[in-house]
């Protein structure tokens, strides 16, 4: 070895040939930043870049989680919101049918009102128009046996025959007001 | 003082007469390892996920020798693999290319050829056993001398030609190509101090103006330390790239 080395040591001056001490030191200075590279800088190194990629992909899924929770919650209100419009157009119906209800309940007791007055009216309209006959039988019964009585030159005192009379022109009357009535009513 | 070969042989100062015999150069060596793995072991010490600045310029340069020229180079798979290796090889070199410009130091560990000879010779074994490993011995060595797809008379010609550029010139070319920037580099620098030196303060304290073109030779000294920087740099690339490329070349199932 020694003589190795001496040997080599000789030929000093040749920069192409290696002398064992550069070879040595050399030889460690490589080994030495060979075991750092491997026991330290390498493992640190991917485990930063490890923890790096497990960061940015948990940001991805929490992002992606809370982008899910986002859709629910709005498919939830989307679901609410078309409960509620159902809801009310429900209201609205329920609503519209009780007018309707109430509107024909009202019609109902109008005409039911206007027609116990119409026939109030016609029943004091009848009463009036019978009282009236009867006042204008009698009024009308002297008056025309008056004038009767004027025009033939006659008193036509005989009660029964004048009743008689004036009960016949009565009838005659009320047969042609009731023909007049029958018309109109079919008019 | 002007440069010469023997600036890479300087005196030994310890251990002299034995293996571990210590020169200017060896010195300059160590204290390039204890500075790498100071930076490595604070850079690494306190990592953070959001990174502050310090951590950003120190993971912009591993991520640069990580992506650019092992993960492209090699794939996600081997690149792991091989990746304390060629980073270590990358950093070693890149330390110790650039103690040819600190001043004071003035010597690159890699101008003497112990460094450039035991990294070619990593390499070389890596990308040998990569192959190997890969394909078997019989499958790999038959695919680095007998390239597919050529006729068979051209093996004659095509064989010796494979393995002297594989298994022969491409340790060699390593070496010498990180050796020799390295050497010509410490020529040039040292060559322009000497000058200046020399013009400034022999020739123009003597009172003879042609002592002004010191001012010349500086401004290249200027010049060509920015030069060796930038080579500083680019040879650690070379290097660990071509070993990469080896290994890469070596794993693929074609040539």
């Amino acid at each position: 070895m020694h003589n190795a080395f001496l040997a080599v040591a000789a030929a000093n001056d040749n920069p192409l040939l290696p002398t064992v001490p550069d070879l040595i030191w050399g030889g460690l200075a490589f080994l030495i930043v060979l075991v750092v590279f491997i026991r330290l800088v390498i493992p640190r190194l991917n485990a930063l870049l490890d923890a790096r990629s497990d960061a940015i992909e948990g940001g991805l899924k929490r992002a992606e989680e809370a982008q899910a929770g986002a859709r629910e919650a709005l498919e939830q209100y989307n679901a609410q919101l078309a409960e509620a419009r159902a809801e009310a157009a429900r209201i609205r119906e329920q609503a519209r049918e009780d007018a309707k209800s109430i509107r024909a309940e009202l019609v109902e007791a109008a005409s039911a009102e206007a027609a116990r007055i119409t026939a109030n009216a016609l029943v004091t309209i009848d009463a009036e128009r019978k009282s009236a006959l009867v006042s204008l039988r009698s009024e009308v019964g002297s008056l025309a046996i008056d004038l009767a009585s004027g025009v033939i030159g006659e008193t036509l005192t005989d009660d029964e025959k004048a009743s008689a009379i004036v009960d016949r022109f009565i009838a005659d009357l009320e047969a042609v007001d009731r023909a007049q009535e029958a018309a109109k009513v079919k008019a | 003082m002007p440069p010469s070969i023997e600036d890479f042989f300087p005196p030994v100062v310890l251990f002299a007469n034995t293996p571990f015999a210590l020169n200017r150069v060896e010195l300059v060596r160590i204290l390039v390892v204890i500075v790498l793995v100071l930076i490595l072991w604070l850079g690494t010490r306190r990592m953070k996920l959001v990174p502050g600045r310090a951590q950003v310029l120190f993971e912009y340069v591993i991520g640069f020798v990580r992506n650019s020229i092992i993960v492209e180079t090699l794939g996600e798979k081997d690149g792991r693999r091989f990746m304390p290796i060629i980073m270590t090889i990358f950093f070693l070199t890149l330390g110790m290319n650039l103690t040819g410009v600190v001043p004071g130091l003035q010597i690159a560990g890699t101008s003497i050829i112990g460094i450039p000879l035991i990294e070619a010779a990593i390499a070389y074994v890596l990308f040998i056993y990569a192959g190997i490993r890969k394909h078997g011995g019989l499958k790999f060595f038959q695919a680095a001398l007998f390239p597919p797809g050529v006729p068979w008379p051209l093996y004659i010609l095509l064989t010796p030609v494979e393995f002297v550029s594989t298994f022969i010139v491409r340790p060699i070319s390593l070496t010498l190509r990180l050796l020799m920037n390295l050497v010509a580099g410490h020529m040039l620098l040292a060559l322009c101090w000497a000058a200046t030196q020399f013009f400034l303060f022999t020739l123009l304290a003597d009172g003879n103006f042609l002592g002004l073109l010191g001012i010349g030779t500086f401004a290249f000294g200027i010049v060509f330390f920015l030069l060796e920087v930038f080579v500083a740099l680019l040879q650690a690339y070379v290097i660990a790239i071509l070993t990469a490329i080896y290994i890469q070349l070596a794993v693929t199932e074609e040539h």
